[in-house]
C-alpha cells in the first residue's frame, strides 16, 4: 500500500482512539477538579472522594454492589464451571443444544431480560409468595447473565488443553475423581479465574437488569449514579464513576493477564 | 468389557450431572421468563394496571398502530426509528473499525495485543458512566459545542445535547469495540498478495478495496454487525440520557410500560416483537454467512 493512505489511516486511527477515551478522560479529570460544576479546570482536589466516603447513600450502595457481585460471581462460577466440564464431554448433538441455550442470554437485549424477569418474579410472587424484589432477585438475575460467559471462558480453556495429559494420568492408574482433582481442574484454574473476573465486572457494571429487578433498599452503585444523573448532578458522581471505571479496568486487565497467552496465540499468525 | 461399559455409563452419568444445575438454572430464569412475556402479551390490562387473564390480540394491534382511537403511527415509528438507529450504528462503527483494525494489524507483533487492549479498555468501563460523560462532553460550554457554535451550526450558548447527534456519537463510541474485534480477526488474516495483484492490474483506491480486500473482510464485518445491531436496537440508556422527547426508542417505550404507565401486557407485546425482530435478524445473518460459504466452495 502507498504511504499516503497509510498516513491517512493512521491519523484516523489516532483520532478514533482519542474519541474512545474522551469520555473516560473527562470523568476522571472532573473528579479531581475543584470546580463543582462546569468543565473549567479550577485546580486539583480530592474533596469529592472524601465527600463520597462520608456519604451514607454511596456507602450502602457500595455494600449492596459488593455483596451482589461476590455472591452472584460465586454461584455463577460454580455453575458455569460445572456446565463447561459437562459441555466439553457432551456429544456433538448435545453440545449444539447447550451452546444454543447459552447464547440466548448473550443475544437477548438486557432490557428484555430485565422486564421478563420482573414479570416472572411478580407471577411467582402471586402464586408462591416468594421473590420480593430486592438483593435476592438481583442475585438470581445476575447469575443468569453471568453463567454463559463463565461457561464459555472455562470451556475454551478445557478444549485448549492437550487430552494426552488426562490420558497419561489414566494410564498411570488415576481414577476419574483423581484425574479431575489433580489434572483437569488445576489445568482449568486460569480459565475459571478469568471467568470469575469477567462475571464480577459484568455484575459490578450492570445497570439495566438491576434496575428492573431491584427493590427498595437494594440500590447498587450504577443505580445510584443513574438516579443522581436524573435528579441533577452532584459533583461526587465523577469520583464514584472514576472508582467504577478503575474497578472494571483493573478486573479486565487481570483477566487479560490470565488468559492473555491464548489471546496472543490467536492474534499472531503462526 | 463389562467394566468398560459400566465405566462409560458412569462417565455419561457424571456428564449429565454436571450439566444439570446450569441448564436447569437457565431454563428457570431465562426461558421461563421469556415464555411468561409471550403469554402475558396476549393478556389484558386491568383498570388498576393489573394483568387480567383475558385473551386478546389488542396489544399487538396497538403496536402496529391500530389503537382504540383509530390509526396512530406513534408506535410503528418508534419501532422503525430503533431499527434505523441500530442500522446506522452498524454502518458507522464498521467505517470507524476498518482504519483501526488496519493500523493495529500493521503494528509489530508484540504491540498488536497492546493495541487491541487499548481499544477494548474503554468498552470495559461502565456504559452508564460513559453516557453521562457524553453529557459533559456535549454541554454548552464544552470544546465541541463551542466549536459548533463558532461554525454557527447551533445557536451560541446551546450545547449539542440533548439530540440525535449526541445519541449517535455515544452509540458509535460505545459499540465500536464490538465491531473492531471481529473485523480485526479478519484483517489480520488478509491475503495481501490479492491486493498486490489488483494493484498490478491498475486498481487503486475504492475499486482496490472493494474487490481485493472487502470480500476477505466480509465475515468479520458480518459478525461485528450482529454484535452491534442486537444491543444497539434495544438500547435504552443512551436515548434516555442523551436524547430529548423526540428520540423515544424501543427500549424507552419498554421502560415506560413497565414503569410509569404500568401496562405490562402491552410492554410484553413490545418485548415479544423485539425478540422476534432479533431472531429474524440472526436468521438473516446466518443465511448471508451460509451463502458466502457456498460461494467460496
Amino acid at each position: 500500500m502507498n504511504n499516503r493512505s497509510s498516513l491517512f489511516t493512521r491519523a484516523a486511527a489516532l483520532l478514533l482512539v482519542l474519541f474512545l477515551y474522551a469520555p473516560l478522560i473527562i470523568v476522571i479529570k472532573n473528579s479531581f477538579n475543584e470546580a463543582p460544576f462546569g468543565l473549567e479546570w479550577k485546580g486539583f482536589t480530592l474533596k469529592w472522594y472524601v465527600k463520597l466516603w462520608n456519604d451514607d447513600l454511596a456507602r450502602s450502595a457500595l455494600k449492596n454492589s459488593a455483596l451482589l457481585a461476590i455472591v452472584s460471581t460465586t454461584v455463577s462460577t460454580i455453575l458455569g464451571t460445572l456446565l463447561a466440564l459437562g459441555w466439553s464431554r457432551a456429544s456433538a448433538r448435545w453440545s449444539k443444544w447447550i451452546s444454543g441455550l447459552l447464547y440466548i442470554p448473550v443475544c437477548v437485549p438486557d432490557i428484555v431480560m430485565g422486564v421478563s424477569l420482573l414479570l416472572f418474579y411478580s407471577m411467582v410472587r402471586q402464586w408462591l409468595g416468594i421473590f420480593q424484589l430486592g438483593l435476592l432477585t438481583m442475585i438470581l438475575a445476575h447469575v443468569t447473565f453471568q453463567l454463559p460467559f463463565v461457561a464459555l471462558v472455562v470451556r475454551a480453556r478445557l478444549t485448549g488443553t492437550d487430552p494426552a495429559i488426562v490420558e497419561a494420568a489414566e494410564d498411570l492408574g488415576a481414577n476419574p475423581w483423581q484425574r479431575f482433582l489433580y489434572v483437569t481442574f488445576p489445568l482449568a484454574v486460569p480459565g475459571i479465574a478469568a471467568g470469575a473476573l469477567l462475571a464480577f465486572t459484568l455484575s459490578l457494571d450492570d445497570f439495566v437488569v438491576s434496575f428492573f429487578t431491584s427493590g427498595p433498599g437494594s440500590t447498587t452503585l450504577p443505580i445510584l449514579i443513574y438516579s443522581s444523573i436524573k435528579r441533577g448532578l452532584s459533583p461526587e458522581i465523577n469520583a464514584l464513576s472514576t472508582l467504577l471505571i478503575a474497578a472494571s479496568v483493573i478486573g479486565t486487565v487481570f483477566m487479560a493477564l490470565l488468559e492473555g497467552e491464548k489471546l496472543v496465540k490467536n492474534s499472531t499468525p503462526v | 468389557m463389562n467394566t468398560d461399559s459400566k465405566r462409560r455409563e458412569r462417565s455419561a452419568l457424571s456428564t449429565i450431572l454436571s450439566l444439570l444445575p446450569g441448564t436447569t438454572w437457565l431454563c428457570l430464569f431465562m426461558l421461563a421468563p421469556l415464555l411468561v412475556i409471550v403469554l402475558i402479551s396476549f393478556c389484558t390490562r386491568g383498570d388498576y394496571g393489573q394483568v387480567e387473564h383475558v385473551f386478546t390480540f389488542e396489544n399487538y394491534k396497538r403496536v402496529a398502530g391500530y389503537g382504540t382511537f383509530g390509526f396512530d403511527s406513534v408506535y410503528p415509528i418508534i419501532l422503525l426509528r430503533s431499527i434505523w438507529l441500530g442500522a446506522c450504528t452498524v454502518l458507522l462503527t464498521a467505517i470507524a473499525a476498518l482504519p483501526l483494525a488496519f493500523v493495529i494489524s500493521k503494528l509489530p507483533g508484540k504491540f498488536r495485543l497492546l493495541g487491541l487492549i487499548i481499544v477494548v479498555i474503554p468498552f470495559w468501563s461502565n456504559l452508564l458512566v460513559r453516557t453521562f460523560a457524553w453529557q459533559m462532553l456535549l454541554a454548552p460550554d464544552s470544546t465541541l459545542s463551542r466549536f459548533a457554535q463558532w461554525l454557527h451550526l447551533v445557536p451560541s450558548g446551546t450545547g449539542l445535547y440533548p439530540g440525535s447527534l449526541a445519541i449517535y456519537l455515544c452509540m458509535v463510541c460505545d459499540y465500536l469495540p464490538f465491531m473492531i474485534l471481529p473485523v480485526y480477526a479478519s484483517v489480520e488474516k488478509l491475503d495481501w498478495s490479492l491486493a498486490e495483484a489488483a494493484m498490478d492490474l491498475g486498481a487503486r483506491g475504492w475499486p482496490l478495496f472493494r474487490h481485493a480486500l472487502l470480500p476477505q473482510i466480509r465475515p468479520g464485518l458480518l459478525a461485528g454487525s450482529a454484535l452491534v445491531f442486537l444491543p444497539a436496537t434495544g438500547q435504552f440508556l443512551i436515548p434516555d440520557l442523551l436524547g430529548g422527547a423526540k428520540t423515544v426508542m424501543l427500549g424507552n417505550l419498554l421502560q415506560q410500560q413497565f414503569g410509569q404507565s404500568r401496562d405490562w401486557p402491552f410492554g410484553s407485546a413490545i418485548a415479544t416483537l423485539a425478540l422476534l425482530l432479533l431472531g429474524a435478524f440472526l436468521v438473516l445473518v446466518r443465511i448471508v454467512q451460509g451463502n458466502r460459504k457456498v460461494e467460496c466452495e
